[in-house]
């Protein structure tokens, strides 16, 4: 299973981190936090469906402790991930874990979260593909891709002509550079997700002005993970 | 970071610069931030990893489930009682350090994955008894690290570095040649043969799979990663002597991936097979996931 991402040093060197497992517990915390930016709250509800070896093993790894502290926006090297079972509780979180089998061609680290915040759901899917580098492969069942290891916006919207323009005059109304984009969609002339990886910082009243257009259903600014 | 081996080499060479300096400008490409800051990344992860050996060796470390821990302490405190160890002062030191940080791992305590953290003892545990027994600088050190990192970077691009992927070949071995070709550095060696000490290490490592008892990142791990920093020494011993792999280091790396991908899964970290599947292992696992008390286990 080799990487076609571009790997840095310190996804070879790093993440620092709480044991026991880069995949299982670190990957884990890494997922979930990239899972609540892409609801863009804290979860009220979440029920995690655990594939393969995340749900052979993962209990043993604490990947349960660890998506719960990633939904609470912990860090890998958070020594609270222990105790995230009890910290949701108090912080009004409901956390259900089941087996599920998301096929063959899944990885075998992967995960699908369905997060609740009052009006808002969203279904995310997500693998852990070793030492801690993770990739986010669905989002309310569209593939897509990304990583965590830039700053990414993702903005819904429906699939029509002239978006990417409008959007791209906000990048360059922000003076940001775009390192990557993607469009994705399940049918012409549907709704569409749009990717874009940033280097610097992406401001939150970009997204505001992004939510602004009539035809974006929602955009979310997913922070660069860090450790 | 590269796409091969070779072709991070053949840059070295043709710049006349060491792996290290190849490596960290590559870097600062690639996430566009100062050199400085990259250093610094880097200097607070040594930091953890010093701290992480310094903890496992000083006292007992015991993990969560009771399965493993206190391995490392027992081997310092008879290293440090005047025993000789048969694998010499150096190497013996260095696997005691491997195998602190993995406990310390299993404890839930706080290390640094390098690359993964199942196999996070190898190269602290190498690195910083050379930095002990030659006196290297921290900086020194860093620069290794990134040497080490370049290494992982293009293993994790060819093959895998994750167990569940490629078996503990992906993880230790991958470890052990990171170490490798940063030791190679440290001990006046080429880039080239830092290569060389890279296959050389794969090479003896192929195949392993990673099969741990409970699924828990202890029973072997602790003890391969003994294993990984003592395979790293041999490599770095024959790559220094001007011994060369005759498979080179790109198509080792692919030959891992290749046994990777055919590996079952029962031997991809699914603790369905192996030492996982034995009588021992499955009596383990069951006191283990109906969450019996681990004084059991000790017993």
């Amino acid at each position: 299973m080799s990487s076609k991402r571009l790997v840095s040093a310190f996804d070879i060197i790093g993440p620092i981190m709480v044991g026991p497992s880069s995949s299982h517990t670190a990957g884990a915390v890494r997922l979930g936090r990239l899972g609540r930016a892409i609801l863009g709250a804290q979860p009220q509800q979440a029920i995690l469906g655990l594939h393969g070896s995340f749900a052979r093993t993962g209990k043993g790894h604490g990947s349960d402790r660890a998506l719960i502290a990633g939904l609470l926006a912990l860090s890998t090297d958070d020594p609270r991930i222990r105790e995230s079972l009890e910290l949701a509780r108090t912080a009004g979180m409901a956390v259900t874990f089941h087996t599920v089998d998301l096929g063959e061609d899944a990885h075998p680290n992967s995960v699908e979260m369905i997060l609740r915040a009052g009006e808002q759901e969203v279904r995310v899917v997500g693998a852990s593909v070793g030492g801690g580098m993770v990739e986010i492969q669905a989002i309310n069942q569209y593939p897509i891709s990304f990583t965590g290891e830039h700053e990414t916006l993702l903005v819904a919207a429906e699939d029509r002509p002239g978006t990417i323009h409008a959007i791209t005059g906000l990048f360059l109304k922000y003076r940001l550079n775009i390192a990557f984009s993607r469009v994705e969609r399940k049918q012409r002339g549907g709704e569409a997700i749009q990717i874009f990886e940033t280097d610097a910082q992406i401001p939150e009243d970009m997204i505001e002005a992004l939510e602004d257009f009539y035809w974006v259903l929602w955009a979310r600014h997913i922070p660069k993970l860090l450790d | 970071m590269f796409d091969s081996l070779a072709e991070m080499i053949a840059l070295a060479e043709t710049q006349k610069q060491p792996l290290h300096q190849i490596v960290i400008a590559r870097e600062a490409a690639l996430i566009d931030r100062p050199p400085e800051t990259i250093w610094a990344l880097m200097c607070k992860r040594l930091e953890v990893m010093r701290r992480s050996t310094e903890e496992g060796v000083s006292r007992p470390v015991h993990s969560l489930s009771g399965i493993s821990g206190g391995g490392a302490w027992k081997l310092w405190q008879q290293l440090e009682n005047g025993y000789q160890p048969i694998t010499g002062p150096i190497l013996s030191r260095a696997i005691a350090r491997a195998m602190a940080v993995n406990e310390v791992n299993a404890g839930m305590g706080c290390i640094v994955a390098t690359p993964t953290a199942g196999s996070a003892g190898i190269l602290p545990g190498v690195l910083l008894t050379l930095q002990e027994a030659y006196g290297f600088s921290d900086e020194q050190i860093i620069n290794a690290l990134f040497t080490a990192s370049g290494v992982g970077a293009v293993i994790a691009r060819r093959a895998s570095i994750s167990g569940a992927a490629g078996g503990c070949q992906a993880e230790t071995g991958s470890a052990a040649a990171m170490a490798a070709a940063a030791a190679v550095e440290l001990l006046g060696g080429t880039p080239h043969q830092s290569g060389q000490a890279v296959a050389i290490t794969l090479k003896n490592m192929l195949g392993l799979v990673c099969d741990p008892v409970a699924g828990l990142v202890e029973v072997p791990c602790v003890k391969r990663n003994a294993a990984g920093a003592a395979q790293c020494f041999i490599a770095v011993d024959l790559a220094l002597a001007g011994i060369e792999s005759v498979i080179p280091p790109d198509e080792v790396i692919d030959a891992m991936a290749n046994i990777g991908r055919r590996m079952d899964a029962r031997f991809k970290e699914t603790a369905e097979g192996g030492l996982a599947a034995t009588p021992t292992g499955r009596r383990l696992a069951q006191i283990i996931w109906d969450g019996k008390p681990s004084a059991e286990l000790k017993a």
